[in-house]
């Protein structure tokens, strides 16, 4: 990705509900046309950091910069954002046409040419034709499409969205994942999504920040949050991961020498040493796909470790395998691609698990 | 058909409650002063008679200003109010909110003599207006009761999303709030009139001179010859009264339809 200028900053942004310390010190910059995700569960401050940046909400301390202005004195209504709601709070006693040209009221122009832009807002979202519907009389996917063409239309800096897609099935979600990536790709506006779902901001965001309690705890690209997350919360929340207990032997240079339970004498990089634990254990990470299930007569590329089945779930074009490595008590999670003419293992079996050292994270 | 008693409980009820109001109407064009059957020929002497009778209007008058001007101010009072109570909270919410709605429980008589030793006290002469002011009072609470649960309905980012569509405050109240409020803006109107135009306690003590239709019906009703007017003035004021709630229970249901609302009950 090229260098994009800063759209949005936030420095050391703090706010308080009562005694609640709902935001705990934000400072991040979201790039202009960036693609970006605030990710965390539920009641961690994703709507609070949201809303800070369209003006619903005051901060108690800090600053919120958008594209290099002081937002504290400037209102919602005067912010160059947009905002496309939970709820999509569309205006029920209006028809489709009127929502999406609500914001054109008090924008100059001809009455043809604000006709004209609802038109192509609408054409944009995939609702040509709709326009003279009402509102009320829609369902949860246009709702979303119109509320999408209505935030659109006055072509703000930001779109904000606040778990646009959660009231949707899944099929319409993942249909939308795809419209929306498009669509921010087509008009090149900088797009603040909040979520919870991890596979949604993985496959939709250029860069993401997870949030736990208040606090952005990492803020990286999609790839980078999974291969290489900075804590055992982050790790936990993307994805699924499995830890091991370890021990640091020594470190030499650019290496960190462990004793990892199960696996045994292993070599890292330090730069695979990027997690840090809260509670002062060390251990080890990886992911269920960096680990493979070694068939009778195939041969590990880099380390195997013996184990035994213990569960086995098929999913079709994958089959997970949950294995006890010789020696430890913790089960770990092996996920395999189903290939054809290679059967699915019985849980109960002896087994030999393939393993590389690169794939590890150090948690200490 | 399966509790024949509650069947006939219900008939009986029917008959008690709209019994005298379809006699209004008999009695208002029978041919007779006296109130009793047989009934005796047909006539319109009644109706020409109460047209023609010039205090009546001034009662009718007084009572149609009292009755729509205590709508609105009520109406309004309570769009404030209810606003301003399911929006914000501020310090001692609850105790005003209590406060107010206070009129609700409180006797009549109270308020009209507290009301009538208050006025007369910083020397206001009794009038039209004074009625307002008693009727006001008494309506307001049921205009905040109908109007919060209307406001409570509106979900707010619907707000929201117009002032960050660029629309001020006050404009975001008008194009969207007052809209979607509206069918509760109607019953508490329609509600508060009713109210007002037959409340007899408050107008008795506060109208001075002024007749308003509830009290100068109760000072007709010691001259029995002026009963049969009395009844033609009754059917008027039924038919009236069937028009009017016609009309603002239609805007009310074409306000739910247009925002595809559930109805959460009128009064019809
Ligand atoms: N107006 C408010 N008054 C008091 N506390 C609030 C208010 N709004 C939010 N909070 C609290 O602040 C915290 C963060 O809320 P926020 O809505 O930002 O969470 P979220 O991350 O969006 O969660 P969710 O995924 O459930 O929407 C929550 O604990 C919430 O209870
Ligand atoms: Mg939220």
């Amino acid at each position: 990705m090229t260098t994009r200028p800063t759209m949005i900053e936030f420095q050391d942004v703090h706010k308080y509900y009562g005694d609640y310390h709902a935001l705990r010190g934000i400072n991040a910059t979201i790039k202009a046309g960036e693609f970006f995700s605030l990710l965390g569960p539920s009641g961690c401050g994703k709507t609070t950091l949201l809303r800070t940046i369209a003006g619903f909400e005051d901060i108690s301390s800090g600053a919120v910069m958008i594209d290099g202005k002081h937002m504290e004195h400037v209102p919602a209504n005067q912010r160059p954002t947009n905002m496309v709601f939970q709820s999509y709070a569309i205006f029920p006693h209006l028809t489709v046409e009127q929502n999406v040209g609500f914001g054109l009221r008090r924008e100059a122009g001809t009455t043809e040419e604000k006709a004209r832009r609802v038109e192509e807002a609408l054409e944009m979202v995939n609702l040509k034709g709709y326009g003279r519907r009402a509102a009320h009389a829609l369902s949860g996917g246009q709702r979303q499409r119109v509320a999408l063409a209505r935030a659109l239309i006055l072509k703000p800096k930001v779109l904000l969205l606040d778990e646009p897609l959660s009231a949707l099935d899944k099929k319409m979600r993942e249909q939308m994942q795809v419209e929306l990536i498009k669509l921010q790709r087509q008009v090149g506006i900088t797009f603040v999504l909040v979520t919870h779902d991890q596979e949604e901001a993985l496959v939709m965001s250029d860069r993401i920040a997870v949030m736990f309690e208040g606090e952005i705890l990492q803020l990286a690209e999609p790839e980078v949050l999974y291969r290489r997350p900075n804590s055992r919360q982050v790790a936990e929340f993307i994805g699924v991961m499995n830890f091991l207990p370890a021990f640091v032997l020594g470190e030499a240079g650019d290496t960190v020498q462990l004793e990892v339970a199960g696996l045994g004498r292993v070599d890292i990089e330090a730069a695979q040493s990027t997690g840090r634990a809260t509670d002062g254990t060390v251990s080890v990470g990886f992911r269920p796909e960096t680990l493979t299930i070694l068939y009778d007569g195939q041969k590990a590329m880099d380390r195997e470790t013996p184990g035994t089945i213990e569960e086995v779930v098929y999913y079709g074009d994958m089959t997970y395998y949950d294995v006890r490595l010789d020696g430890v008590e913790k089960v770990v999670r092996i996920s395999m691609r189903n290939v054809f003419g290679r059967p699915v293992l019985e849980y109960g079996s002896r087994t030999r698990v393939a393993w590389s050292a690169g794939a590890l994270v150090l948690f200490r | 058909m399966k509790f024949p008693a509650l069947r006939t409980y219900a008939y009986l009820y029917l008959l008690f409650l709209y019994a005298p109001i379809i006699l209004l109407p008999i009695f208002a064009f029978n041919d007779g002063t006296i109130i009793a059957f047989p009934l005796k020929g047909f006539t319109v002497e009644w109706f020409r008679q109460m047209a023609a009778n010039t205090t009546l209007r001034t009662a009718v008058e007084n009572s149609l200003i009292i009755a729509l001007s205590s709508a609105i101010f009520a109406t309004t009072l309570g769009i404030f109010a209810a606003r301003a109570a399911t929006r914000f909270s501020f310090p001692g919410k609850a105790g005003i909110i209590g406060l107010i709605m206070l009129p609700l429980v409180l006797p009549e008589i109270i308020v009209a003599v507290s009301l009538l030793v208050v006025l007369l006290g910083i020397g206001v002469t009794l009038s039209v207006f004074t009625v307002i002011l008693g009727h006001v009072l008494i309506c307001t609470p049921y205009a905040i009761a109908i109007l919060n649960t209307a406001f409570n309905a509106l979900d707010r980012s619907l707000e929201e999303a117009s002032y960050d569509l660029g629309e001020t405050k006050w404009s975001t109240f008008r194009l969207i709030t007052l809209p979607l409020v509206m069918p509760g803006v109607i019953s508490s109107l329609l509600m508060s009139f009713t109210i007002s135009l037959d409340e007899f306690i408050i107008a008795f003590f506060l109208a001075g001179n002024e007749p308003t239709l509830p009290t100068y019906i109760f000072s007709q009703l010691r001259f029995p010859k002026q009963i049969p007017m009395i009844m033609a003035l009754g059917t008027c004021l039924v038919a009236a009264s069937i028009v009017l709630l016609t009309i603002a229970e239609y805007f009310r249901r074409r306000g739910i339809a247009k925002t595809g609302g559930t109805d959460t009950g009128g009064f019809l």
